[in-house]
């Protein structure tokens, strides 16, 4: 009982932190019907942003704290900055052009992207700073479950509130939602749509940061190949906890935690 | 041409991108020795690189408006001069036959490592045929087009370890597998498109290669199957640089064979169901085509393909891994037929001859080559979504009061 105890707690986590990145790819694919498979590359660009940061500052002798918090920011800002160029250089020039052109052009993006971050930094496997202490407190159970696991799962819990609200009571939010249910309509009434596709892509960019931060320094290593195989699993999240009906973008917080659910078993 | 307008947004641009590579390219740090090192230097090259690229990217698109304006005047699509010359018999046949003798003497007025090479690059030739049938023609977004090369090749180790089978037994029963797996693969995608059929092949990619690498009794994993016999000819000894040369003529055999089945099925009831396939589904299960048929047929030809060029490359190198089929394979032939132009066999095959010859050519750049695949794929989309050599598309197109007959342009 333990064991499956155990089990559950890291494929909460897991899941939870695959739900953040599967978030970017869904709200994407709601809006503007693409696959994005670069998502998975913006997760490392943001868990290797935040990398260099936190090691930077841990040579320079910055109190813990101040690193966990510069390097979530720093992940999140480089990421945004990252979807936002991508969506702007392969997707936005495509968006009259056959299905194929733009899926095509995102494959490319991945590839350029990995290759980008294996030749400007390297191909090893680095060891990524430990962010998140051992809790004193948690002394007792901390063979069931770790700090860090009960960091990620309070951060994901928050930022997807966070998104939750922002979607459902935002202007932003109404805005996104009337794109993803009919574009022209919503060009119709005065949204700016080219906005409205952007702003999509840089919170996705930035959940997926947030993500690549957080398990990142669960594990404790990073590399640059490691954005396929989680935009994969990712992606595979997504599929299941309903990008199918994503045609409204109104659903798709809410699957949230259904998409967690599936992670968990997935995991198990 | 240029204006200042145009130079002040390039120079937000690098600006932008400056910004945007700052902590990847700038910082360096290495975590065991706890030291950093600044590169200012790179920033310096981004912002020079994306300037340049950002100016010359506005100055093509401004071209390409003032094309497509001057085009909506007159119907004529135009053509590139490559195929303008290609039409006329005067030229071509003179050009085929100057181009079949100088493939025929190749090997003999370069080295074998040479000859080696271009088998290679042919074999990419045949591999982006195949998968143009898939994607070019028939619009079918197949990503896992590497695991029928890897059924190919499996098939005629795996063959030759229990069985002893021969390579020209197994040249047609691995193709046949391949063919096999395509209709395995393409029923359950028949009701797919697009990125849904892209996502559902690069699983059945994945999944073959993850047999192939943990399936121990089956394939030996990861360690692959070595001595895997070179193809014979009539029995005959051959040394390693005669066997290599012997390689290089059964390629170009099959490089024909392949050039001339595919030719004819482009102009076929077939290739024009695939066609019409392409281009819409509903219209086109509307004039009667079956749709079913018509999709397994394209996944398993193409297979077939894939699966021929896997036994030969089992049997040029004489030894498979997993490892050598990976989605980075697929990437790069796919982007070989991307390049090339969708659905046109003259491009594919220019497409194979760069994307293989010009890394094996240019080894020092050869870090850069999957940064380049990359960066072709994207600008391939944004500049030229046709390819190299477009495959000019059938227009009819009205000719006005005067006669009231469509006119066809020639292909």
């Amino acid at each position: 009982m333990d064991y499956f105890i155990e089990l559950f707690c890291s494929g909460l986590t897991r899941g939870s932190i695959y739900a953040l990145i599967a978030l970017g790819y869904t709200m994407v694919y709601g809006i503007i019907g693409l696959i994005n498979f670069a998502h998975g590359e913006i997760y490392m660009i943001g868990a290797f942003t935040s990398f260099i940061v936190a090691t930077v500052l841990s040579i320079y002798g910055f109190p813990l704290a101040a690193i966990v918090v510069v390097a979530g920011v720093a992940a999140a800002i480089w990421s945004s900055a990252y979807g936002y160029t991508v969506e702007k250089i392969a997707y936005k020039p495509l968006r009259h052009a056959p299905r194929l052109a733009p899926l095509i052009s995102a494959i490319g993006m991945s590839i350029l992207l990995q290759n980008y971050v294996l030749l400007a930094q390297t191909s090893d496997f680095l060891p990524f700073p430990e962010l998140i202490p051992e809790f004193a407190f948690m002394e007792p159970i901390a063979h069931i479950i770790g700090s860090s696991d009960i960091v990620i799962l309070l951060t994901t819990t928050v930022v997807m509130l966070a998104l939750t609200f922002l979607i459902k009571f935002t202007r932003i939010g109404k805005a996104m939602r009337a794109t993803a249910q009919d574009r022209t309509m919503a060009l119709l009434v005065g949204i700016n749509v080219d906005r409205v596709i952007s702003a999509t892509f840089i919170i996705g960019s930035a959940l997926a940061a947030i993500g690549g931060l957080l398990i990142a320094s669960h594990i404790g290593q990073i590399n640059f190949a490691i954005g396929f195989i989680a935009g994969i699993k990712a992606f595979t999240a997504a599929v299941l906890g309903g990008i199918v009906y994503s045609g409204s973008c109104s659903g798709e917080p809410d699957s949230g935690p259904d998409r967690k659910f599936c992670h968990r078993l997935y995991f198990q | 041409m240029i204006t200042v307008k145009e130079v002040k947004r390039s120079l937000l641009v690098s600006l932008w991108f400056v910004f945007l590579t700052f902590p990847l390219m700038v910082i360096k740090v290495n975590p065991y020795e706890r030291t950093v090192s600044w590169r200012w230097s790179n920033m310096v090259y981004v912002a020079i690189g994306t300037f340049v690229i950002s100016l010359l990217a506005k100055a093509w698109f401004v071209r390409k408006e003032r094309r497509m304006a001057r085009q909506q005047d007159s119907c004529h699509a135009r053509i590139p001069i490559i195929q303008r010359i290609l039409q006329r018999p005067g030229y071509r046949y003179p050009l085929a036959a100057f181009l079949l003798g100088a493939v025929l003497a190749f090997p003999h007025l370069f080295s074998t490592y040479q000859a080696n090479i271009m088998t290679t690059a042919l074999m990419y030739i045949v591999l982006g045929l195949g998968l143009n049938i898939v994607v070019g023609v028939a619009g079918l977004l197949d990503l896992g087009y590497v695991a029928f090369y890897a059924v190919g090749a499996y098939s005629y180790a795996l063959l030759n370890l229990h069985f002893g089978l021969g390579f020209w037994t197994v040249l047609p029963v691995g193709g046949l597998l391949a063919a096999l797996f395509g209709v395995l693969l393409g029923f359950p995608v028949l009701r797919l498109r697009g990125d849904y059929l892209a996502i559902v092949t690069l699983g059945f990619g994945e999944i073959i290669r993850l047999i192939l690498e943990n399936w121990n009794a089956f394939s030996k994993g990861p360690s692959g199957i070595s001595n895997i016999p070179r193809p014979g000819f009539f029995g005959l000894e051959m040394s390693l640089d005669q066997a290599m040369i012997y390689m290089y003529y059964l390629m170009i055999g099959l490089l024909l064979v392949t050039i001339f089945v595919v030719n004819r099925l482009q102009d076929s009831r077939l290739g024009r169901a695939w066609l019409a396939l392409r281009e819409d589904e509903i219209a086109c299960q509307a004039m009667g085509i079956d749709k079913t048929r018509t999709k397994l047929i394209a996944f398993s030809l193409g297979a077939f393909w894939a699966g021929l060029i896997g036994v030969i490359f089992a049997a040029k190198t004489t030894f498979v891994n997993p490892a050598s089929f990976t989605f980075m394979e697929s990437a790069i032939i796919l982007s070989i037929v991307v390049l090339g132009g969708m659905g046109s066999i003259v491009g594919v095959i220019l497409g194979a001859l760069i994307l293989v010859l010009l890394p094996e050519y240019l080894r020092a750049l050869s870090e850069y080559r999957m940064l380049a695949f990359g960066a072709i794929l994207v600008a391939m989309m944004i500049f030229k979504p046709e390819g190299l050599i477009a495959n000019v598309r059938r227009i009819y197109c009205y000719q006005g009061r005067k006669s009231n007959t469509a006119l066809k342009n020639d292909e």
